[in-house]
C-alpha cells in the first residue's frame, strides 16, 4: 500500500491553498481556452508556460496540468454549440454533439460531455496511479542506450502511426533535432550552428521559442484564416430540473464511457497518437459495439460520451511516459517536459525518487482537477456559451501580445522574439502544405537528451552502433522502432502488389 | 498549391544544405577515443532533411502526395491580404519594441488590430489597448521582476521604479 501512502502525501500537497487555487484557476482558464475555437490545450500550455515562473515548479506543473484537463472539457463546448471543434481533440464530439444541439438537446449534450470527461479522467488517473510507479522502477535500470532507443521509438510512432505524409513527417523530426543542436556542443563545449555569428544563437534555440511560434503565432494565423465568415450558436436551456433529468439518462452511455476511457488511456501513451486519434477511435468502437449504430451521427449521446471520455483519458495517458520515462506522449506533454527542464528538474524515472513531492503532488492534483473541471463546467455553462460570442478580433491581438511578451520573458532577449515570429510564419506556411509540426516540437525537446544519450552510449561501446541492438532492453525497443519505421513502406509494397494483382 | 509545394521543398533543401555546411565547421567524423565529433549529430540530421526534401520533390513530380496533386489555390486574395496585414503588423510591432519599447508598441498594435482589422468601436478598443500594457506591467515587471524592453521611453519609467522597487 505504498502507493496509497504516496497518494495521501500528494493530496496534502495538492490541497495546499496556493496549489488548490492554481488548480481551480487552471481548470477555469483551461475550459475557456478549450472552448475558444482554434485554441486547445497545447496552445494554452505553450503560451502560458512563461507565466508560471511566478510560482514554484510543483505549483507550475499543477497549474499547467489543470489547463490541460480543463481544455479537454472545454473543447466539447464549442463542438456542441458551434459545430466547430474547440480543439482538434474534440473533432469527434461534433459528430453527434452538433445534431443533439440542433434538436434542442444542447444541455443534454453538454452534461453528457462533462460527465463523460469526468469519468474518463478519473478512470485514467486511477490507471495512471497504478501503472506509473512500477514503470518508473523498471525505467531506473535504463542506461544511455535504452534512453536513445526509447526516443527512436517515440519518433517511429510518428512515421508508423501518424498517418501524415512520410517525407514531411521525417523532415519535421529532423529539423526539430537540428534546431535543438544549435548553441554550444554539449560534449566539447564549442559553439555550433551559430548562424551568421549572431550571439543570440549561442544560448541555443529554446524549445519554447519554437512552441510559441508554432502553437501561438502560427495557430492564430491558421485560425484567422479558417474562421472567416459567420458561425451560428445553438441555444441551450439550462435548468436544474433538466440537468437532473439529463443525468438520469446518462447510465445508457455508461458502457461507451468506460470503453472510451480505457481505449483513450492506452492510445494516449503513444507519442504520435494521443487525444485526437484516441477520441476518433473511441467514436468508431462505440458505434461498432452499439445496438443502434444507425443512430450515430444523428444525435446519439453515446457518440458524445465515447470521444469525450477518451480525450480526457488520453491526456492522462500521455503523462505516463513523460513522468516515468522522460518521453512525452503528446505535444502538450512535450512542452510540460521542456518546462520541467527549465524548472531544474530532470525528467525521467529519478523524479519518483528525488522529487516525490513533485510527482505525487501532480498525480493527486489530477484527481482534484477533474472534480473542479466538472463542477466549473456544469455550473458556468452559460458563461462559456457567452465566451463563444466573443469576437476573434479582440482575442487575437491579446494572444499575439501574450506570445511576444511571454516569449521574451524566459531569456529576456529580443532575438528570441524575432525567432518566434519567423517560426510562426514559416510554420503556418508549412502547415498549409500539410507538413506535420508536432514532431518538430517533440524533437526539439528531446534533441539534447537524444544526442547526449546517443553519444554516451557510443562512447561506452567504443563507437559500435550495435550496442543499441544488443542490449537486452534496448534491443527489443529498437526492433519495435524499426518495425514502425518500415510499416508505411510495407503497406506501400502491399498496396502495389494488390493493385497489380487486381489488374 | 503545386508551385508552393515545390518552392517550399527547394527552399528547405537549400536550407538543409546550408545547415550541413555550417555543421561541418566542427568535426563531423569519428574522433578516436572521443566518439563522434561535435558536428556529426547536426550534420547527418541535416543530410536527412535534404534527403526528405528530395523525396518530397520526387513525389511532387509523380504527383503522389495529396498536396502536389491538389489543384486548389495555395492562398486566395483575401487570405493573402490577411496574412500580410497580420504578419506585417506583428513585424512592425516587434521592430518598434527596439525603438520605443513594449509600452508604446503594444497599444499601437492593439489599436490597429481592433480598430482596423476588427472594426470595433473606439471605446472597447481604447479600453483594451490601455488595459493590456498596464496588466503586462504589473504581471511581468512587478510580480515576475522581468524588465521588458522600453527603448526611448525608459526615462518615463523612473518614477514608477521609485514607487515599486
Amino acid at each position: 500500500m505504498e502507493i496509497l501512502d504516496h497518494l495521501m502525501q500528494g493530496f496534502a500537497i495538492a490541497f495546499q491553498p496556493l496549489n488548490l487555487g492554481l488548480v481551480i484557476f487552471g481548470c477555469a482558464l483551461g475550459l475557456f481556452i478549450g472552448a475558444m475555437p482554434g485554441l486547445g490545450s497545447v496552445n494554452g500550455v505553450a503560451i502560458l508556460l512563461p507565466m508560471t515562473f511566478l510560482v514554484p515548479p510543483t505549483g507550475a506543473i499543477i497549474f499547467l496540468a489543470a489547463i490541460y484537463y480543463g481544455a479537454m472539457y472545454g473543447g466539447a463546448i464549442s463542438s456542441i454549440m458551434l459545430g466547430i471543434p474547440g480543439a482538434s481533440t474534440a473533432v469527434a464530439t461534433t459528430f453527434d454533439g452538433r445534431p443533439m444541439a440542433l434538436q434542442g438537446l444542447a444541455d443534454k449534450a453538454l452534461i453528457t460531455a462533462a460527465t463523460a470527461s469526468f469519468i474518463g479522467g478519473t478512470i485514467s488517473v486511477i490507471l495512471f496511479t497504478l501503472f506509473a510507479p512500477p514503470l518508473a522502477a523498471v525505467a531506473l535500470a535504463f542506461g544511455a542506450a535504452e534512453e536513445f532507443a526509447l526516443m527512436m521509438l517515440a519518433f517511429a510512432t510518428f512515421i508508423g502511426l501518424g498517418g501524415d505524409d512520410i517525407p514531411k513527417t521525417l523532415f519535421s523530426i529532423f529539423i526539430g533535432l537540428v534546431f535543438s543542436a544549435v548553441g554550444l556542443d554539449i560534449i566539447s563545449g564549442q559553439p555550433r550552428l551559430v548562424f551568421g555569428d549572431i550571439p543570440g544563437f549561442l544560448h541555443g534555440i529554446n524549445f519554447l521559442v519554437l512552441a510559441i511560434g508554432i502553437y501561438g503565432i502560427g495557430e492564430m494565423l491558421w485560425t484567422i484564416e479558417s474562421s472567416k465568415g459567420d458561425v451560428k450558436i445553438s441555444q441551450a436551456t439550462v435548468t436544474v430540473r433538466r440537468i437532473i433529468d439529463d443525468l438520469r439518462t446518462l447510465k445508457d452511455t455508461f458502457k461507451s464511457i468506460v470503453m472510451g476511457s480505457i481505449l483513450g488511456y492506452f492510445v494516449g501513451i503513444l507519442p504520435a497518437a494521443g487525444a485526437t486519434p484516441g477520441s476518433l477511435m473511441a467514436y468508431g468502437v462505440a458505434k461498432t459495439i452499439s445496438k443502434h449504430p444507425e443512430s450515430f451521427g444523428k444525435g446519439n449521446p453515446e457518440g458524445v460520451a465515447a470521444p469525450e471520455s477518451a480525450n480526457n483519458a488520453a491526456s492522462t495517458g500521455s503523462m505516463l511516459p513523460m513522468l516515468t520515462l522522460g518521453i512525452p506522449g503528446s505535444p502538450t506533454t512535450a512542452i510540460l517536459l521542456g518546462g520541467m527542464v527549465i524548472w531544474g528538474l530532470e525528467p525521467g524515472p529519478m523524479l519518483f525518487i528525488e522529487h516525490q513531492e513533485f510527482v505525487w503532488g501532480l498525480i493527486a492534483s489530477l484527481y482534484v482537477a477533474n472534480v473542479f473541471s466538472l463542477l466549473i463546467n456544469v455550473a458556468f455553462i452559460p458563461a462559456f456559451i457567452w465566451v463563444l460570442r466573443l469576437p476573434f478580433t479582440v482575442l487575437a491581438p491579446i494572444i499575439f501580445v501574450l506570445c511576444i511578451v511571454g516569449g521574451y520573458a524566459p531569456t529576456q532577449d529580443m532575438h528570441d522574439v524575432w525567432l518566434i515570429l519567423i517560426f510562426g510564419v514559416v510554420g503556418y506556411l508549412m502547415r498549409k502544405l500539410e507538413y506535420p509540426l508536432a514532431p518538430a516540437v517533440l524533437a526539439i525537446v528531446l534533441g539534447p537528451l537524444a544526442e547526449t544519450s546517443m553519444r554516451q552510449a557510443l562512447l561506452i561501446s567504443n563507437g559500435s552502433f550495435l550496442t543499441f541492438f544488443e542490449r537486452p532492453i534496448s534491443g527489443p525497443i529498437m526492433a519495435a522502432a524499426m518495425v514502425l519505421f518500415l510499416l508505411p513502406i510495407l503497406k506501400l509494397v502491399k498496396d502495389k502488389f494488390w493493385s497489380r494483382a487486381a489488374t | 498549391m503545386r508551385k508552393a509545394e515545390l518552392l517550399m521543398a527547394v527552399v528547405m533543401g537549400l536550407f538543409s544544405t546550408y545547415l550541413m555546411w555550417k555543421s561541418a565547421e566542427l568535426p563531423i567524423g569519428w574522433i578516436p577515443d572521443e566518439g563522434p565529433g561535435g558536428g556529426a549529430f547536426p550534420f547527418w540530421l541535416a543530410a536527412g532533411m535534404l534527403i526528405c526534401c528530395l523525396w518530397i520533390i520526387v513525389r511532387w513530380v509523380r504527383r503522389s502526395s495529396t498536396v502536389s496533386a491538389s489543384a486548389d489555390q495555395y492562398m486566395d486574395a483575401a487570405t493573402l491580404r490577411m496574412f500580410f496585414l497580420v504578419a506585417g503588423a506583428l513585424t512592425v510591432m516587434i521592430g518598434l519594441i527596439h525603438v520605443v519599447g513594449v509600452y508604446v508598441s503594444i497599444p499601437l498594435f492593439m489599436l490597429f488590430y481592433m480598430r482596423y482589422m476588427g472594426g470595433h468601436r473606439w471605446l472597447p478598443t481604447g479600453v483594451i489597448a490601455v488595459a493590456t500594457p498596464i496588466v503586462t506591467f504589473f504581471f511581468f515587471e512587478i510580480s515576475l521582476k522581468i524588465t521588458l524592453p522600453k527603448g526611448l521611453t525608459e526615462p518615463l519609467f523612473y518614477p514608477l521604479y521609485d514607487i515599486f522597487f
